[in-house]
């Protein structure tokens, strides 16, 4: 609907001889314009979150005498007191340590079985192909808990290693497409020639294919690193004990704490949480765009 | 760079032992190459998928090994209002938030496919959303949505005085409803809008030259040559919107727990509730197994019904 709403100027003047849309003060309105509030809705989450993390706590909760968009006297408590007197640092180890577990284990099954199904083609292998990708549509909402029953199962309940172990559940899927993809496109020539000159194919593999594909391995990389990192709903329920929580988790249940919240340590400890991901992003942030759309498009 | 390669594959083949041999049969390398993946799947994925749907048969609690009971976890549900109420609810925030993020990612999609200075950063800020950890971000609405601190609230009663009183954003059902779904929104602009981009740039100029020649005006431009060019595509991010949108936990979770009086529980938070922090593990997993049947409904309604589009326009598959 908002869609009619981007052209009804063009309509009110369709004479189609008339190039004018491309004035000044039309491409203002029709651009700009629309485009700064969306960057300014976009944005100001995280305005909000970062400008709250270092607020005294007397501007917090005055509005009145302080101008809540700005810090008259901006300090570190909050990110002090969340480095030394709570266990952030132990989260964002856990987080870390379980982001690049899983994306690690990820990438070596996702990258074997993209190979496998791209260029080794067996009879099936489409099929086998749709199957990986069919388990990206099943939501974790469903199977936490009987994931919870086979963690236990498996004595895992409580340790990173479950999670290692489960967030390739969602992220193979992702991968294995993504690297289809990317293995489509290099050209089958070169593995002929290697195949001609008596390469067996794991030496093809890693020699020729792997080499290439290099930009398709870091965009699932990136892929795999942020998802991992964002997860919540599995490590919400498979670990209990405070020390063992990843950062997502571990702020809402162990920061949250009765009825009075620390707004200041809480958003300070979401800022903190962000960044890595917000750095590592932007570190990469072309092939993380390329690989979103690509994936689209496959 | 391939060309140095080829040069030491020959030493392999001078000694070739059993084991390279082994690994250079195509049946056994296909099976190894698929192992980690599918093992991987099949363990924590499909037998899970199954085990729940088991589950949903008997009465496990924590703790106790439950035993078949048959259909009576879902007679339960039947006249259960809470599960009604959270039926309700989910089919209600997938809509509203389904039709906010395609409307608004769109326009956002058209926005930025025009050229300017700094597109690329643009690009990149515009993601932002997606990228940070939902938590984190549902976090900070949740301090925007604090009913005596909201900035909200501040810009419309103290600055624009539009209001006389702080609004109470999560106090009372309807608001916090519409509280969540627009915290849903602004999460999912982002991929709609970049993914749309991506399908936007795949359109050939010439489409609109020839329409431009023709004399087609701007909005018939877009209703005869965009639109259409983009049903594809549409259809495959809307069939993941709706999945992932139904299925919401984390922004739920984080700002309101699905209260005040349950009234913002979706089916997910629902079954996390009565399953793991209630340890009743048979009636959360119905609670999740309920969720599937809406599903496969809506993925094969938004993949057919905008898909069939594609074929009746007499294009090809590409």
């Amino acid at each position: 609907m908002t869609d009619t709403v981007t052209q009804p100027a063009a309509v009110a003047n369709s004479a189609p001889d008339t190039m004018a849309w491309d004035s000044g003060l039309r491409r203002m309105m029709m651009i700009y314009l629309p485009l700064g509030c969306f960057v300014l809705i976009l944005l100001f989450p995280f305005y909000w979150m970062a400008i709250t993390a270092f607020k005294p706590n007397a501007e917090l909760m005055n509005f009145r005498d302080h101008n809540p968009f700005w810090i008259t006297s901006p300090t570190l408590a909050h990110i002090k007191h969340l480095l030394f007197e709570t266990s952030y640092p132990r989260w964002l180890k856990t987080t870390m340590l379980v982001a690049i577990g899983s994306t690690t284990l990820s990438l070596f099954a996702s990258t074997l079985a993209a190979y496998a199904i791209e260029r080794l083609r067996f009879r099936g292998s489409p099929y086998v192909g749709l199957g990986i990708y069919l388990a990206y549509l099943v939501p974790p909402s469903i199977l936490f808990i009987p994931l919870a029953t086979v963690v236990v199962q498996f004595g895992l309940f409580d340790s990173p290693l479950a999670l290692i172990l489960v967030y390739p559940t969602f992220l193979v899927p992702f991968c294995t497409w993504l690297l289809i993809g990317y293995f489509k496109s290099i050209p089958y020539e070169l593995e002929e020639c290697a195949l001609v000159d008596g390469a067996t194919r794991l030496q093809i593999l890693r020699r020729i294919t792997l080499p290439l594909a290099v930009p398709g391995l870091i965009s699932a990389g990136i892929f795999s690193f942020t998802l991992s990192w964002n997860e919540f709903i599995y490590a919400l329920a498979f670990i209990q004990s405070g020390a063992n929580k990843t950062v997502p988790v571990a702020i809402l249940t162990e920061l949250v704490t009765g009825d009075v919240y620390q707004w200041g340590a809480l958003m300070a400890g979401s800022l903190l949480g962000s960044l890595p991901v917000a750095i590592f992003y932007s570190l990469f942030v072309d092939y993380y765009v390329s690989s979103l759309t690509g994936a689209v498009k496959e | 760079m391939s060309v140095t390669t080829l040069s030491s594959p020959a030493l392999a083949l001078r000694q070739p032992s059993w084991l390279v041999r082994l690994f250079d049969y195509k049946p056994f390398l296909i099976v190894m190459c698929l192992a980690p993946a599918i093992g991987l799947l099949a363990v924590f994925l499909t037998y899970p998928l199954g085990l729940g749907i088991w589950l949903a048969f008997t009465d496990t609690t924590i703790g106790r090994r439950g035993v078949y009971v048959g259909l009576e976890n879902f007679q339960y549900l039947l006249t259960d209002p809470l599960w009604w109420g959270a039926v309700f609810y989910s089919v209600f925030y997938t809509a509203v938030a389904t039709f906010g993020k395609f409307a608004l990612g769109f326009w956002l999609a058209l926005l930025l496919n025009n050229h300017f200075p700094f597109k690329s950063l643009l690009r990149a800020i515009v993601l932002l959303p997606w990228i940070v950890p939902t938590v984190l971000s549902a976090l900070a609405f949740w301090w925007i949505y604090d009913p005596q601190f909201s900035i909200i609230s501040y810009l419309l009663v103290d600055v624009l005085h539009w209001r006389s009183a702080n609004i109470n954003f999560l106090g009372s059902p309807w608001p916090a409803r519409f509280s969540l779904i627009a915290a849903n929104i602004w999460r999912g602009i982002p991929f709609v809008a970049i993914s749309l981009l991506a399908g936007l740039q795949t359109i050939s100029p010439s489409l609109y030259e020839a329409a431009m020649l023709d004399g087609a005006s701007a909005w018939q431009r877009f209703r005869y040559i965009t639109f259409p060019m983009m049903m594809p595509i549409l259809a495959i991010v809307m069939t993941f919107s709706i999945i992932f949108t139904f299925t919401d936990f984390q922004l739920v979770y984080a700002i309101t727990r699905g209260g005040p009086v349950n009234s913002t529980h979706l089916l997910a938070t629902l079954a996390f509730q009565r399953g793991i922090a209630g340890g009743e593990l048979g009636e959360g997993a119905a609670i999740a197994v309920s969720m599937i049947p809406f599903l496969v409904f809506a993925t094969l309604f938004s993949y057919f019904g905008l898909a069939r589009r594609k074929w009746q326009q007499g294009e090809g598959n590409d």
